[in-house]
């Protein structure tokens, strides 16, 4: 039986997976439709993501709400140590989330045109800083023995951090361009399947080079991996996903390249996990002074409180968030009014 | 000059959430609106208000992407600027921010888009019913944030163990002694905004077309609602509010009052000056017992007053005074104002009262006014303390954070918020100028 501790560890990974996978492909779009050719492509575009960001954006807040209640101190150190890159990201996202709806508002090219770079940016910073934040968390962060943590802007966008960077931005591009293509029809869904293809490259590439750079950079991490059978499991599947993704998009079977994407995604998540557990942030400074899921948790009976919300409401969620995907899915038609 | 990290975050605090307030009662109260106008558009099959219901659900749209947009902020400021105040409550306090977003945050955004997007490609009844879920949704999303800042205001459900506070009963803390009291009077607020919200603009539509059938149906239900809400907002709810103040935070009723020495048969302050340092009131005029009575029921209950308390125990008494009697001022002007729409329905003078008319466009702003006075009070009268009698506010923030780095997010802010504040209201007025579509499909100027 798993403890809470490590039941509440699963479930924030579960939730930051779920996040990745779904605001993801609107994150990818957003990169993409700085590339976007025409008119008709850019309200594609919003159309593809337009009834789904909102709620899709709601699992990075489900995230953060969850990470608050259950590991309070890593909620605090974390996001106060990353104060200005966090601000950063908040930034983009409050463009990100208006550009979307302001866009359509006024019919002006120059409106558009301005709208559609905030738009752009404000999806490509995110996709970078989340990598950056990743990078910055897998190379150990210099906490010290009252868990207290001050890093600088700058010294967040080391050389591996934005390597880890550069991969999230490949591997969201990617993710969205797979779910573009699944979305269209004709010319435009052969330029977002060679789009797919070619972040796919350059994502494999960055991964094998990350991969490398974390043996020298934090080889601890790769300890957990050769006795842990998930770990295996979850190797596994991320090879067969991502060996998976070209041949699909290939083969013109973009759903399921979508999938074999949103598992690609979810697996490199997880193996994460595994390698940190039960570390959620490692320090540089000393491995001792490390943030921990048994020392920096809430308390058993708020854990046991929380697992029985998300318990009762994620399954709602995923249900109704299954039936309105079900609704708004499909190839996309350019609505009359709106995006 | 020296940067405060503690008042730079303070003034964040204040600047980033007064600035998403105004977005989420106006989305709540309009949400509900549209419940009923969505609901007799669909049941009645009138033309008029699923016209209506296009109009104002693209509206409910636009407010709710910028509450949402500026509440990102929220959801994380506790951890970036008050790390050492997080560490002390999370055990308690992160709960209610991942409830509401699980059972709020996911059903309005994911309902939002059905009710928005999903006109023509769902039933007229799923189609209503996401409409109703949104509304609930949102208001659930007041009751759990309610419930986070009614635990600072009157904790309960705790012990103070390991540094921090740890939670003993679940249901004690979230049902805190101010907890059902507060959300119901927010909630009355809200339908306030929404509803001055939707009559602003019915007002609005009718002085440009006195014919327009939409806009006499919703300022009609509107104006029924905002008298309602009016008149809820001041009793039972502000009512009993104050009582539950007078009971568990007596300094803050004391500062809100301008009551400096505790006294039985207290009065309640009609008109007065308020100074700090120590806490006085200037030309007060007030009628005797009535503060006594209105907060225990007996004339001759003891009220305590500001020096009653240690001197660093004390709320700042000007703001709170001030901000406090603003938001009754207002309120009762809300229950004048709107009494006065009624009368004009009844006597069916309403809809050719063009200079009522023009008032009900000018008054949109003011429940939102009410709004912030009412939280700055709340807010401004729990000081020194941010967990009350628990935690000082000075011992909360980020202590890794510096003055310099808060400057610059506060100068990012500010700036952000003044732009979406004008695009909002340029984008917003656009909207409302080119009016309802007309029987035809089209809409009444291109």
């Amino acid at each position: 039986m798993m403890d809470l501790n490590t039941t509440w560890f699963l479930l924030i990974g579960v939730l930051l997976t779920g996040y990745a996978v779904l605001d993801g492909f609107d994150l990818g779009v957003g990169v993409l439709h700085l590339f976007a050719t025409d008119e008709r492509q850019r309200r594609i575009n919003l159309a593809a993501i337009g009834p789904v960001w909102d709620g899709n954006e709601v699992w990075l807040l489900t995230a953060g709400g969850a990470m608050f209640a259950a590991f309070p101190p890593v909620y605090a150190t974390v996001f106060s140590g990353f104060y200005t890159a966090f601000m950063l990201l908040l930034f983009a996202l409050i463009f990100r989330a208006v550009s979307i709806e302001f866009r359509g508002q006024v019919d002006g090219p120059r409106w558009r045109r301005f709208w559609d770079r905030t738009f752009g940016l404000g999806s490509l910073a995110p996709a970078v800083l989340f990598g950056v934040a990743i990078g910055n968390v897998l190379r150990g962060l210099p906490i010290g023995a009252d868990g207290s943590l001050h890093v600088s802007f700058f010294a967040l966008l080391n050389p591996y951090s934005l390597l880890i960077g550069l991969l999230s931005l490949a591997m969201f591009v990617m993710h969205g361009a797979v779910y573009l293509a699944a979305r269209t029809d004709g010319e435009l869904q052969k330029r977002m399947a060679r789009w797919a293809t070619g972040a796919w490259a350059g994502f494999l590439i960055l991964y094998v080079v990350a991969t490398v750079a974390t043996v020298f950079v934090s080889p601890f991490l790769f300890e957990p991996i050769p006795h842990n059978l998930l770990a295996w499991g979850l190797c596994l599947l991320l090879l067969g996903a991502v060996v998976s993704i070209p041949v699909m998009v290939r083969a013109g079977r973009f759903v399921l390249a979508f999938l074999a994407s949103a598992a690609t995604i979810g697996s490199m998540i997880g193996l994460m996990g595994v390698s940190l557990y039960p570390r959620m942030v490692p320090s540089s400074i000393d491995p001792v002074n490390s943030l921990n899921i048994y020392d920096d948790s809430s308390t058993q009976r708020t854990l046991t409180v929380m697992l029985v919300v998300a318990l009762v409401g994620m399954p709602l969620v995923i249900g109704y968030t299954a039936y309105v995907y079900k609704v708004f899915m499909g190839k996309i038609v350019i609505p009359k009014d709106g995006y | 000059m020296d940067l405060d990290p503690l008042w730079l975050s303070r003034l964040q605090f204040a600047l980033t959430i007064g600035f998403h307030f105004l977005f989420p009662p106006l989305t709540i109260g309009l949400a509900w609106l549209l419940v009923i106008v969505e609901g007799i558009g669909w049941r009645r099959g009138d033309e008029d208000y699923v016209r209506a219901g296009k109009f104002f659900a693209k509206i409910l749209g636009l407010t709710f992407v910028v509450g949402v947009a500026t509440g990102i902020v929220m959801e994380f400021q506790f951890g970036t600027n008050w790390a050492e105040y997080s560490k002390f409550v999370g055990d308690i306090f992160g709960a209610p921010l991942a409830i509401e977003a699980i059972f709020a945050f996911f059903l309005e955004s994911t309902f939002l888009a059905l009710y928005l997007f999903g006109r023509d490609k769902v039933s007229k009844g799923v189609h209503w019913l996401s409409c109703l879920i949104v509304a609930i949704g949102s208001t659930l999303s007041a009751f759990w944030i309610i419930v986070a800042n009614s635990w600072q205001q009157t904790p309960a459900g705790y012990t103070i163990r390991n540094g921090r506070a740890e939670l003993d009963g679940f249901a004690a803390a979230v049902f805190n002694p101010s907890t059902s009291i507060r959300f119901l009077h927010v909630f009355t607020a809200c339908l306030i905004a929404g509803a001055f919200f939707m009559a602003g603009i019915s007002a609005y539509l009718l002085l440009k077309d006195k014919t327009s059938e939409v806009a006499r149906k919703t300022l009609k239900i509107s104006l029924v609602v905002a008298f309602l809400a009016s008149l809820a907002a001041l009793f039972p709810t502000g009512h009993h509010h104050a009582q539950e103040v007078a009971q568990w935070q007596p300094e803050k009723l004391a500062a809100m009052e301008g009551l400096i020495k505790g006294q039985e048969n207290a009065p309640l302050t009609m008109f007065g000056v308020p100074k700090e340092n120590p806490p006085k009131l200037d030309y007060a005029v007030g009628i005797p017992g009535m503060l006594s009575w209105l907060a225990f029921g007996e004339m001759d209950h003891y009220v305590a007053g500001m020096e009653d308390f240690p001197e660093d125990e004390r709320p700042p008494m000007v703001i709170t005074f001030l901000s406090f009697h603003a938001m009754v001022g207002l309120g009762s002007f809300f229950i004048g104002f709107t009494s006065l729409g009624i009368l004009l329905l009844i006597c069916k003078r309403l809809y050719g009262a063009w200079w009522y008319l023009w008032l009900l466009v000018l008054a949109i702003p003011l429940p939102l006014a009410a709004c912030e006075v009412g939280w700055i009070t709340a807010e401004v009268g729990r000081q020194p303390w941010v967990v009350y009698r628990l935690l000082r506010t000075a011992d909360a923030f980020s202590t890794n954070v510096s003055g310099g780095e808060i400057l610059f997010s506060i100068i990012m802010f500010g700036l952000i918020y003044l732009v979406l504040g004008a695009l909002y209201l340029f984008i917003l007025v656009r909207k409302v100028r080119r009016g309802p579509e007309t029987s035809a499909g089209e809409e009444t100027q291109p």
